[in-house]
């Protein structure tokens, strides 16, 4: 391994002399997300294997090039999981590209995002430099928390080579209902519902029918079941991950597809008819060709922002325009890792 | 003289209560709770709304004059500790709890908001606000999300940082700055992430969006005894292999539960060399179920003894012993030490020999009190600040600790920050690059280094003086000796 780390650090020196870009790769599962690619290829995937595993300790700590399939399979063998359930998209997604491309999947609203799993970090940055943040340690507050804010930074701002994220036990025991209800009711029961301490891992609503998947003991599932009404759906398994891997009905289309991330509560959008609703609310995918500065107002408006997830064409400005201070501030950020600026140039923003 | 004119400046848009300058009004401000460090400020300056905050940072980057941001003064670390020549920019005023959205479970607070306060305020909403340090009643949020605060429900509830959606926040030379959001995320990089922790470094926080949670309808807690320290330090590895995630898992040892028992009569086992206590709550159904787990689970790993809950009354009762831990220990000594090294939790029991080792070396007696479950250790050196000999030993003691930490995989500080404290330890868990990544992360919001200077994040310089070496992880000297 240290051979293929060699091998990295002069491609990052020699990009450096000849003033060229690296495009970080690892199973390329996510190449559609974010702006146009560029630079020479850096491929990830001969960094790979899991390092160290404890389920003791609730930590895992792989390599970049990891399949995340092969973390998957090693955490189920002992009944653990990477409880923000990350999406794939395609079976050979690895770790580095899902902790850079920081996407949760059906599971983020009840326990968290992967940066809140993220315990620490090996990279190499844009002069080559071995760095490690964080650790294997569940708290850990010594120095700025490098780590979780290389969570969806899209490789701008290095290699991350190796990470150690804390895992969680399996739920006890899972169930999955559905509801024929329209939108706004489906929003503003999940929102009462959550703060009523019902335990729903998961939920999404389209057309007309709103899924819930609850998490806990078996026989407190059979009394929500009493409660809560509802049908029970038996391919849950199937559907969740139809839900996290953009494989269900809905999201099979070639219209633009915006992803608006908002305030739980608001109200369902009226900027377009095919909407798929998740995370309680807080998540609202919408399909069609929308005006940017109209998905963008409509965002701003529930507190949060929009990114056009997936386009065939405007892959300049995908993610929210940040206000011109935001703006700065990134761009010395990203100089402070990559001050030659190599990797990934424009993925995030076209300012660096 | 600077502190006159700034007097002057300031004096121009604040009220002169909100300016204090003279020798005993500044006094109280000269410490946060880790009292051995001490620095009278140029002055301190109490604003009442974020456009005075706004308007003092604006002076005060104009001037070149160092501000340390201040929420109640509750850290342990020296985080709020003043600065020559520099301002205290007091918090305490901006006290207000704007809104509460029962339906979307959140709250926008001010950053002198306590703790407590917000919990309190959910609660005609059957909601509170998870993290609680045991400051609670008297930290602020801000202070709170400045050095990431746990508390002991973090194992399930998260720290700070996964409890917040967003935070206002007012940059050195005075524009507002809005990171995160009201969704679950923003966009760019996660610059939550990374203000959350930053000791008072990067901004000044003027607001806070946090998240509330249903309040909990059932919890029941189990007090275990263990006559073997590596006993019970396996059975919270056993509990959490089982697959179960406890609201709360903490140890004490038999220095702690006597030091508690003396104190409170909480009914902690004298006699056993370590207690825990394991919290679940839920519904009544599943803390049923989880109790009876993990009393099975504790069972099987040699718990001597066990009491649970029946009440209310007997589970406030029996977590009341381990909230006194820290006062019952000042009780025994004229002062104490408080460490905050967080270890791989298999490390627990070799940690705690060596640390009783170490605690005969420098002559001063040592109790630990861990929030097992996250493996965050609380050892309390007890001293007597009057001696400066015992006040020296106190340190290297507590420096020894740190050391080991970090050589057993862990790190120097789990919840309290590094603030002035540990600023040396710094040197020995990060190495130079690392090191000039975070000082350019500070340069990036903060270029003049005006926030809070010289905490946290040691100059190489400073670490080049320390002369301690540090250890890069996988490269071991002696890498053949077991390091558990």
């Amino acid at each position: 391994m240290d051979a293929i780390l060699n091998q990295y650090q002069e491609l990052i020196g020699s990009a450096v002399a000849r003033k060229t870009t690296l495009c970080i790769r690892g199973g390329g599962s996510k190449e559609f997300y974010g702006n146009s690619l560029s630079g020479e290829i850096f491929d990830t995937n001969a960094y790979c294997g899991v390092v160290d595993y404890d389920p003791g300790e609730l930590v895992i700590t792989a390599r970049c090039g990891t399949p995340l399939s092969e973390i998957e399979t090693t955490l189920r063998a002992n009944d653990q999981m990477l409880a923000f359930e990350p999406p794939y998209f395609a079976p050979n997604a690895t770790l580095g590209g899902c902790i850079a491309a920081g996407l949760s999947g059906p599971r983020r609203a009840s326990t968290g995002a992967i940066r809140d799993y993220l315990l620490g970090v090996r990279m190499l940055n844009g002069l080559g430099e071995d760095l490690y943040f964080g650790g294997r340690v569940m708290k850990n507050v010594a120095g700025y928390d490098v780590t979780r804010f290389l969570a969806g930074s899209l490789g701008t701002l290095g290699v991350i080579l190796q990470a150690s994220l804390k895992v969680l036990p399996l739920p006890q025991y899972e169930m999955t209902l559905n509801f024929e209800i329209d939108a706004a009711s489906a929003i503003a029961k999940l929102n009462r519902w959550v703060g009523l301490g019902i335990p729903i891992s998961a939920s999404c609503h389209v057309d007309k029918h709103l899924t819930v998947r609850l998490s806990g003991s078996e026989s407190r599932l059979a009394a929500l079941r009493q409660t809560l009404g509802g049908e029970r759906v038996a391919q849950d398994v199937s559907f969740w991950k139809a839900i996290r891997d953009h494989t269900h009905d809905f999201f099979q289309t070639d219209q633009p597809l915006w992803r608006l991330s908002i305030k739980s509560s608001a109200p369902p959008l009226k900027i377009s008819d095919k909407q798929l609703v998740e995370w309680n609310g807080s998540m609202r995918w919408c399909q069609g060709g929308l005006e940017p500065s109209t998905a963008r107002r409509v965002a701003e408006t529930h507190g949060g922002h929009a990114t056009l997830f997936r386009s065939n064409d405007n892959k300049h400005s995908v993610f929210h325009p940040l206000p011109l201070l935001m703006l700065n501030l990134h761009k010395r950020l990203k100089q402070t890792f990559d001050p030659h600026l190599i990797f990934n140039p424009g993925r995030m923003y076209p300012e660096f | 003289m600077r502190a006159e004119e700034l007097v002057s400046r300031l004096s121009r848009f604040l009220p002169a209560e909100a300016i204090l300058h003279e020798e005993a009004l500044l006094r109280p401000y000269e410490c946060d709770a880790l009292s051995i460090y001490r620095h009278v400020p140029l002055a301190v300056v109490l604003p009442v709304n974020e456009i005075e905050v706004q308007e003092i940072l604006r002076v005060c980057f104009r001037m070149q004059i160092a501000v340390v941001a201040r929420g109640a003064g509750t850290g342990l670390s020296g985080g709020a500790l003043p600065v020559p020549n520099g301002i205290v920019l007091a918090l305490t005023k901006l006290n207000q709890i704007l809104d509460i959205d029962p339906l979307a479970r959140t709250a926008r607070v001010q950053p002198g908001v306590t703790n407590a306060a917000i919990s309190e305020a959910a609660n005609e909403f059957g909601l509170y606000y998870a993290p609680d340090p045991s400051s609670q009643i008297a930290c602020s949020i801000g202070g709170n999300v400045a050095e990431n605060s746990g508390g002991v429900h973090c194992l399930k509830y998260g720290l700070t940082l996964q409890n917040i959606l967003s935070l206002r926040t007012v940059t050195i030379d005075g524009e507002l700055l809005t990171v995160g959001s009201q969704g679950l995320d923003a966009p760019g990089y996660d610059l939550l992430a990374l203000m959350t922790g930053s000791e008072g470094l990067l901004g000044v926080i003027t607001e806070v969006t946090v998240k509330l949670l249903p309040i909990p309808e059932y919890a029941q807690v189990v007090l275990a005894a263990f006559d073997d320290v590596a006993q019970a330090g396996q059975a919270v590895a056993n509990i959490i292999s089982a697959g179960i995630i406890p609201a709360g898992l903490e140890m004490m040892d038999q220095g702690a539960t006597r030091a508690v028992e003396a104190f409170i009569h909480a009914g902690y086992p004298l006699d056993a060399a370590a207690v825990l206590l394991c919290e679940s709550d839920g519904s009544r159904d599943d803390v049923e179920t989880e109790i009876s787990r993990i009393m099975q689970v504790m069972r099987e790993s040699g718990a001597t003894q066990m009491t649970c809950s029946q009440s209310e009354a007997e589970r406030l009762q029996l977590w009341s012993g381990r909230k006194a831990a820290f006062p019952a220990v000042g009780r025994l000594a004229s002062d104490y030490y408080c460490m905050d090294g967080t270890i791989p939790r298999k490390a627990l029991a070799a940690v705690l020999n060596r640390i009783a080792e170490l605690s005969a070396h420098y002559r001063l007696a040592c109790v630990n009190v861990f929030h097992a479950g996250d493996g965050n250790l609380h050892p309390l050196i007890m001293f007597d600040a009057n001696h400066p000999d015992e006040l020296r030993r106190a340190e290297e003691f507590g420096g020894a600790i740190l050391e080991l930490c970090i050589a057993v995989g862990g790190t120097i500080t789990g919840e309290h920050g590094v603030g002035t404290e540990k600023i040396n330890h710094m040197c020995i868990q990060f190495g130079t690059a690392e090191l000039k990544t975070f000082h350019g992360i500070k340069t990036a919001f903060d270029r003049y280094a005006l926030l809070n200077p010289g905490k946290a994040v040691p100059t190489l310089q400073r670490c080049a003086e320390f002369g301690a070496m540090h250890v890069k992880r996988g490269q071991e000297k002696f890498p053949e000796l077991p390091r558990f």
